[in-house]
């Protein structure tokens, strides 16, 4: 499966898009190749002289029939194949905005430089956030709500579905869906600041149980510390300086200027896609993250060695 | 011509100096703060993550957007503890009667650094070309980049 692939579609949208794409870059091929052997031929049947040769004038004398012939046909195949392919778009358009009603609601917020997930609900209590990690269900049409917290982003993922901006103080709406379990990687496309490059967003396309399943889990609260270490790790992140900008669900963190780390050890990356989610690149991220994404609105976090493991041991046992 | 390109190479040459955005900071830096505190008054990024911090963690709910409310205003020229870094620094670290609570390990050092920077730019005390132009909400005052020192 190769991911952020616009050639590689797992979902009806993106089909609809590959489509349009291998369309257009076949009509536009022929019509090149088409343009490019014309220009050889006039090349090489052009006559040849030397500077002593009389200037050819004859076409004054007898207007050159065949060549306004030509000339006619191909300006009117151009525009019969423009009109063709404007069609083609429009009709594009039209079918990717009839995917159905959504099954699901998410709520897509964009930062500088992390996707903030809120999964919608009728009834409040089952609303839930994650980060940087969007799960799913296969077959099911998904309404994604974009935000944007401060500066204008955009939302990517080749594999299923076409860009759109999430501008601040907007609200924009996307349909899409994954036919094929799989990870899609996404990425910011609108450079929103020094760390763009560096906010991917991975979309995980389970089977509607396996999804049920996981979302069922996130809505529980953070799992309690085990034991002496992940206790002092958790009051270490409650009454230092965690709790000013992220939230666990269960304990008194509840800011909302990061991301949410209530199930933050079963997610696979850190720092928006920047590194894997490992206790060595988390030990760096907390200690130093910006020689890992210079310029994150997280701080670094001098901490003493043994304060550092027992925070560590209980991110570690947030799953 | 010799002039001209002269003059050329010298406009070339204003086009050089562009801002530093230190992100890493040492920490023999924010312990003894007084250059880096100078550093931030002239720099823009600093300043705005000054201001980018002072929504974030709800100083407006009671100095408002500088204008005061619970807590005293920070753009006017009173200040009941001194407007020096190191005096602002320390309201912040380690709070003030009636109210200001103690930041002291909630933050770090360098965005309280920050904060203070900010704070010194709502009289005017920064540097204008450095000074925030805009609000990210409706705010009807002038901006901290036209503000005139206040003492």
């Amino acid at each position: 499966m190769r991911t952020q692939d616009i050639l590689a579609s797992a979902g009806p949208q993106a089909q609809h898009i590959e489509a349009l794409w291998w369309l257009m870059l076949v009509i536009c091929a022929v019509v090149f190749i088409a343009v490019l052997t014309g220009v050889a031929l006039a090349l090489i049947r052009s006559p040849r002289g030397d500077p002593a040769t009389p200037p050819d004038l004859s076409s004054l004398a007898r207007p050159e029939r065949s060549a306004a012939i030509v000339v006619v046909a191909a300006v009117a195949v151009c525009a019969a194949l423009l009109i063709f392919l404007t069609i083609a778009s429009f009709l594009t358009d039209r079918r990717l905005a009839s995917l159905g009603p959504p099954a699901l609601e998410v709520e897509l917020t964009a930062h500088r430089w992390w996707w903030e997930v809120r999964y919608q609900d009728a009834d409040p209590s089952r609303i839930f956030a994650t980060a940087n990690e969007m799960h799913i269900p296969v077959g099911k049409p998904v309404l994604v709500k974009l935000k944007a917290d401060d500066v204008i982003h955009s939302f990517w993922v080749p594999n299923l579905a076409g860009k759109k901006d999430l501008i601040p103080g907007r609200d924009a709406t996307l349909t899409l869906q994954a036919d094929k379990p799989g990870n899609y990687r996404g990425q910011c496309a609108e450079f929103c600041g020094v760390q763009h490059a560096k906010m991917a967003l991975l979309v995980i396309a389970d089977p509607p149980e396996q999804y049920e399943a996981w979302a069922a889990a996130e809505r529980k609260p953070a799992l309690e510390p085990a034991g002496n270490e992940q206790e002092r790790g958790r009051d270490i992140f409650v009454n230092g300086r965690c709790a000013m900008c992220h939230a666990i669900q269960g304990t008194s963190a509840n800011a909302k200027k990061a991301p949410d780390l209530t199930h933050f050890a079963s997610r696979e990356t850190l720092a928006a896609g920047a590194v894997p989610n490992t206790i060595g690149h988390l030990a760096g991220w907390i200690l130093d993250p910006h020689s890992i994404k210079p310029g994150v609105n997280m701080p670094a976090n001098p901490l003493d060695p043994d304060d550092l493991h027992a925070l560590l041991a209980y991110l570690g046992g947030l799953r | 011509m010799r002039g001209a390109l002269l003059l050329l190479a010298l406009v070339a040459l204003a086009g050089c100096e562009r801002e530093q955005r230190q992100f890493q900071i040492p920490a023999t830096q924010t312990q003894f703060a007084k250059p880096l505190h100078a550093a931030n008054e002239r720099n823009a990024f600093a300043l705005s993550q000054g201001k980018t911090l002072f929504q974030w963690f709800n100083c407006t709910g009671c100095h408002a957007n500088g204008g005061g409310g619970i807590g005293p205003a920070l753009m006017d020229d009173q200040w009941r503890y001194g407007n020096n870094a190191e005096q602002i620094y320390a309201s912040i670290m380690e709070g003030r009667p009636n109210g200001m609570p103690a930041f002291r390990g909630r933050l770090n050092e360098d965005q309280a650094w920050q904060l203070v920077a900010y704070v010194r730019s709502m009289s005017g005390w920064a540097r204008k070309d450095a000074a925030p132009g805009r609000n990210d909400s409706l705010y009807p005052g002038e901006p901290e980049s036209m503000r005139d020192k206040r003492n």
